[in-house]
């Protein structure tokens, strides 16, 4: 045996070949072919030869929450030096070169964001593998995309055992129970925040949580604010952040939610690769809108006065909605997930559409969940089965009525014929 | 066992894992979502059902042969009733606190589908005394699992045992609590419950794989 001349690749496809069988073969096989392009091919039946399985789209939609992450970086060191400055009396003026895209600002932001990607990747990657091994299948590739999304929805200062054990509930209790990649109900990251944020609502909620710093600095000289627009907006108070801060994410917030432009962006490239359901994105967008403008036109009406705790966020402009909180983020990059979302071209726009209407109502309506968000797209991730189910009857129904108005010509056996006849008749 | 003959026993011992009327038969789950956010309050609640199931057994089961079958339901929820207000006012008498904690659900073992299903599907066909042994064996049944959902509930959700700080103190951050620990809120809601209880069918069914249905 000339071993020596295999390449690395080779070598693995024969170690794989050599597993096979064994208890440990799935966890192989799953690195096996994250690293390279698997060596099986289909036996039987027709395929259609495609480059992007499950694996490619999953990375397409990791590209898209690059640039996001990228900017959280930045963004959570910005966020803890302008906090530092306007509690000595000092408010910063934001200056993108000057102040923004700094070594300092990228350095904070790394140390403090990094940790909660390689825990959630390392305990969500784990369980899949122990379930592989215990069950005796493939790895699935599932956990992948949800890994990247769950530190950026999330405070930055969430100590990292919470989120373990938040990653390992979702896991296991949102996705391995139902049956693994595919048939989970709820989307596994937003069921992880959602078990953190009840579990631990003093982490994942308040004035303090959304700047690096601001928890425990609390009652000290040096105490800083962490308060988002949301917050403020709930208590009536004023915030002092330009629609373009809004716009362009220079704002306090969960990890990776704040900046509307970049997540556009992946918007736009996830459609445009067809990875992500437009129509999804597009009638979310209509119903967050739709419920601003309910809730602006009831101010106008007059039907709510100043006083009232709801005014301030009643009174915010409809589509300021869409650029602050978790709504952008949430419309892109979680209402758009194949699995849990609706599989209909209908129901994909009534889902949509209900999880923007219920965003914002939950939003304003209860400013205990500034992030409705999340609980709107799990609400609606229960109810799209039941959608789809409508959606396939009324189409069925809507088939037989024509059926029976048709013509129908005689039934031949061969095609050909029948075309012919239905020309001349 | 020369008190109890096999068969005796299995009637205490059936409900105790392979016929558990929680986790195989799936009754009874809104007490047990209800009272285990405390552990205190699901050992109360598994004695007083205990109590209830194992006398109402024999007295229903000595008067199967005269209880008119129409209107058998009725005498039933008479015999409940009757036991569940004698709980009521012992709890009263010697523990005001804990019957101030269980309130209302005390008087909601009346609705305790556990206890009409013994009555009607055991104790109207059978003798007092192997009445008297299923009544007790599915209470116990239905205790134990009360008893470790409401273990597991307790220490994580507020980190004490029958109210004892196990963890430390959380205000005074002691124990655990001095690295971080924190109490998970989400244990204290009654979802919880709903999960633990899943996750107990769960072991159980996977150690024994006989109790999973066919599909």
């Amino acid at each position: 045996m000339s071993d020596k001349r295999l390449t690395i690749k080779k070598r693995l496809h024969i170690i794989k070949h050599r597993l096979r069988g064994n208890k440990m073969a799935p966890a192989f096989s799953a690195l096996h072919t994250f690293l390279f392009t698997p060596d099986e091919t289909t036996h039987s039946g027709g395929h259609i030869r495609s480059a992007d399985d499950l694996k490619r789209t999953m990375n397409m939609v990791i590209l898209a929450l690059i640039p996001v992450l990228l900017f959280s970086f930045f963004n959570t060191g910005y966020q803890h030096y302008a906090a530092i400055d306007a509690a000595s009396g000092a408010p910063r003026v934001l200056s993108l070169m000057d102040n923004f895209l700094t070594w300092e600002n990228f350095w904070l932001g790394f140390t403090l964001v990094m940790p909660l990607v390689i825990i959630s990747y390392a305990i969500g990657l784990g369980v899949e593998f122990i379930f592989a091994i215990i069950k005796g299948h493939e790895v699935e590739e599932g956990y992948l995309v949800t890994g990247m999304l769950v530190p950026l929805i999330i405070p930055v200062d969430t100590p990292l055992w919470m989120l373990a054990v938040a990653v390992v509930f979702g896991v296991v209790i949102g996705k391995e129970v139902f049956g693994g990649t595919g048939m989970n109900i709820l989307n596994p990251a937003l069921t992880i925040r959602a078990f953190l944020f009840f579990a631990y609502p003093t982490w994942m909620s308040g004035d303090k949580v959304w700047v690096h710093g601001a928890v425990e600095r609390t009652g000290t000289p040096d105490a800083i604010s962490g308060e988002t627009i949301l917050g403020s907006l709930a208590q009536n108070n004023a915030y002092d952040y330009s629609v373009s801060d809004m716009f362009f994410g220079f704002i306090p917030g969960s990890v990776g939610e704040t900046s509307a432009f970049l997540i556009l962006l992946g918007g736009l490239f996830l459609i445009f690769s067809k990875i992500a359901s437009w129509r999804i994105m597009v009638s979310a967008v209509i119903g967050s809108l739709v419920m601003g403008l309910i809730f602006n036109g009831i101010v106008d009406m007059g039907w709510i006065g100043a006083n009232s705790s709801f005014y301030s966020l009643m009174n915010f402009e409809f589509w300021k909605h869409l650029i602050v909180g978790g709504l952008a983020f949430g419309i892109v990059y979680m209402a758009t997930d194949p699995v849990t979302g609706s599989q209909t071209q209908k129901g994909k726009w009534i889902y949509g559409f209900l999880i923007g209407f219920l965003s914002v109502m939950i939003r304003v309506f209860n400013p205990a969940y500034p992030e409705g968000v999340f609980l709107a797209i799990l609400l609606m991730n229960v109810f799209a089965p039941t959608i789809d189910h409508y959606v396939v009857r009324g189409n069925v129904k809507r088939r037989l009525n024509r059926l029976k108005t048709a013509t129908i010509y005689p039934r031949t056996t061969d095609g050909k014929a029948e075309e012919l006849k239905a020309e001349t008749v | 066992m020369a008190l109890l003959t096999k068969k005796d026993a299995n009637l205490i011992i059936d409900p105790l894992a392979d016929n558990n009327p929680i986790t195989i038969q799936v009754l009874g789950i809104c007490s047990a979502l209800a009272i285990t956010a405390e552990l205190k309050a699901s050992v109360v609640m598994a004695i007083s059902v205990v109590f209830v199931l194992g006398v109402g057994n024999v007295v229903i089961s000595l008067m199967r042969n005269i209880i008119p079958s129409k209107i058998r339901i009725i005498v039933q929820l008479v015999v409940i009733a009757a036991l569940v207000i004698v709980v009521d006012q012992v709890l009263k008498a010697f523990a005001y606190e804990l019957s101030k904690t269980l309130a209302v659900f005390v008087g909601l073992i009346i609705t305790n589908c556990i206890i009409m299903g013994r009555f009607e599907a055991f104790a109207l066909g059978n003798g007092p005394w192997r009445s008297f042994l299923d009544g007790i064996g599915n209470a116990l049944g239905y205790g134990v699992i009360l008893i470790i959902v409401g273990f597991f509930r307790e220490l994580l959700g507020s980190g004490t045992l029958f109210g004892y700080p196990v963890l430390g103190d959380p205000i005074a951050k002691t124990g655990l609590y001095s690295i971080g620990y924190e109490n998970n809120g989400f244990m204290i809601l009654p979802p919880a419950a709903l999960i633990v209880v899943g996750i107990i069918i769960w072991v159980q069914r996977s150690r024994n794989t006989a109790l999973i249905e066919e599909n």
